[in-house]
């Protein structure tokens, strides 16, 4: 409720009686027969087999899959950050070509300038955008608040913890106002406790704002406790072999049993990837 | 938060009793090394126009500041150091931030600039003296001769080895074009750029000495070698004295404080 009083004074008023329906506060996004090829040393790597998938407003999708599956990549080609070698991403209806301003990305090492103070790296895309000064410090400050970092405004990185940077790193994305959040396994490197506090405020700053969200994570837990969605990768080369519709009622206690069997399965799911994987490598190594 | 501050405080202790039992040392052994000198002096080995002691020194020194003499002379060098520096501050940054960013630049401009690192800056002295005759530019010229290529490869290495991670958040973010540059690339690099600079500053401040030595009006090289010209071994030794002493205070007046405090905000203390 915190939270939610706080965003919608920084951004929209909602109705609380809403919360429960996914309200197009975001854009929605398509990404068409999205693929990547790198070249490599022998020849070209797949990194990404052809993906699809389509993303309403307002909805939470989670990426899941092991550690090089090629979903940060795919990450970053929403953002605009890498090109695709085929494919297309639509934001709004309107073609992807570069890096926008309504697609924010949050990266796993947080990403913040080590040169500026927690208050200027909040207020770095609203100086891009040309914003007053009065009125971006104004902003940033009730961003800043709204992540809990009020009192280290003129704290540098070095002297914040992990979960603290990510905290920052949210704010800086947040006042930009995006209508996408790209969340590139950004508390895979904080401890259990630190993690589980901050999907809670990502998941009240979600139900407040409504932005679209892609949550990349190779922890099963992290996904269904986050995601409407959500969509398990295989290995490299990465392609979605199974989704999952998460219907459960937030906010979600990771003690629920229907919780616990539906990571159950997605854990199934995925090893059964995992394992075609390593089989088919067995495979292609006999042939040789 | 009380804890943090106390922590501090002790640790503030505790460095400066450490910090206090190395100076003295450090005083012990200058001490004991101006007492050696004008021992040596007074033994009278050699003649006092050649090898005066340390006391004859500071005289001459007191008695050149307090003329004035020795002050104008140091202002001529430093306005001299500043626009040389100066110059090769403005052409270095931006020679800098092209190489590190332009693949074919590194390739061709930037191996010219580590070949041309590697000659010492007196080295472009004759040539000076041919292209612009015994003048000011001539100076100037070796000046920014030897600060240039320091801090352009600072410049180049600071932007290659700034993470790249800066610069697609600062794009995603909206940033591009110029802002990109100054709001991002330059601060990232800047823990390299300021080596740069700072092996820049020592450099300028070499060759200015060098060029100054040929060149006859008044200033701290020039009087090097007046007192050469006239036999006083005292007004050499206090002119270098003097050229230490400016040295000294520039690095703690300016790139001390410059270095603490991008060690600092980097958190790269200790």
């Amino acid at each position: 409720m915190f939270f939610q009083s706080q965003v919608s004074d920084a951004q929209r008023a909602r109705p609380a009686s809403d919360v429960d329906q996914p309200i197009p506060g975001g854009m929605p996004l398509r990404i068409e027969g999205v693929s990547k090829t790198f070249p490599g040393r022998t020849g070209t790597v797949e990194a990404l087999r052809p993906v699809n998938v389509d993303v309403a407003p307002g909805e939470f999708v989670c990426l899941l899959g092991p550690s090089g599956c090629g979903k940060s990549t795919l990450l970053s080609i929403v953002a605009g950050l890498e090109v695709a070698t085929s494919g297309t991403v639509w934001a709004d209806g309107r073609k992807v070509h570069g890096p926008g301003t309504d697609r924010v990305l949050l990266f796993q090492e947080a990403a913040l300038f080590p040169w500026l103070d927690v208050q200027r790296n909040v207020e770095f895309g609203l100086r891009q955008a040309g914003m007053p000064a009065r009125k971006r410090e104004a902003l940033a400050r009730r961003f800043i608040e709204l992540v809990h970092l009020k009192g280290f405004e003129r704290s540098y990185v070095h002297q914040l913890s992990g979960g603290m940077r990510q905290r920052a790193a949210i704010a800086r994305a947040l006042a930009i106002d995006p209508a996408i959040l790209l969340m590139d396994e950004p508390f895979g490197a904080l401890d259990a406790l630190t993690r589980d506090r901050l999907h809670v405020e990502v998941e009240s700053i979600w139900a407040a704002t409504r932005k679209t969200v892609l949550f990349v994570t190779h922890n099963v837990r992290e996904a269904v406790a986050l995601g409407d969605r959500v969509l398990v990768f295989s290995p490299r080369p990465g392609r979605i072999v199974r989704e999952f519709r998460i219907d459960l009622p937030r906010p979600r206690s990771l003690e629920d049993h229907t919780l616990v069997d539906k990571a159950a399965e997605i854990v199934a799911v995925l090893r059964e990837a995992i394992g075609d994987q390593e089989r088919e490598e067995v495979h292609e190594w006999r042939k040789r | 938060m009380a804890k943090a501050v106390n922590v501090f405080s002790q640790r503030v202790q505790r460095v400066s009793r450490a910090s206090l039992a190395s100076w003295l040392r450090r005083i012990v052994f200058f001490a004991a090394l101006l007492t050696l000198w004008e021992l040596i002096a007074l033994s009278g080995i050699w003649p006092d126009y050649l090898f005066p002691g340390p006391i004859a020194v500071f005289s001459t020194l007191v008695a050149g500041v307090s003329g004035g003499l020795y002050l104008q002379a140091a202002l001529v060098s430093l306005q001299r150091l500043a626009i040389g520096y100066g110059i090769s501050l403005v052409i270095g940054l931006t020679l800098g931030l092209l190489i590190g960013r332009i693949r074919i630049l590194e390739e061709t401009v930037g191996s010219l600039i580590l070949g041309l690192q590697a000659l010492p800056s007196v080295c472009w002295l004759p040539l000076a003296i041919l292209w612009f005759g015994l003048s000011e530019q001539a100076i100037i010229f070796v000046v920014v001769m030897g600060a240039l290529f320091s801090i352009t490869l600072g410049v180049d290495a600071g932007v290659k080895n700034a993470s790249p991670i800066y610069l697609k958040a600062a794009r995603n973010m909206g940033a591009r074009g110029v802002a990109l540059y100054t709001q991002v690339i330059l601060p990232s690099a800047l823990p390299a750029i300021l080596n740069g600079l700072k092996q820049g500053w020592t450099f300028a401040w070499r060759s200015l000495m060098a060029g100054e030595l040929l060149f006859f009006t008044l200033s701290l090289g020039n009087l090097l070698e007046n007192g050469r010209d006239l036999n006083d071994a005292s007004q050499v030794m206090a002119v270098m004295v003097l050229i230490i002493i400016i040295g000294v205070t520039i690095d703690a007046l300016v790139f001390v404080p410059f270095e603490r405090s991008v060690r600092e905000r980097w958190g790269l203390q200790g």
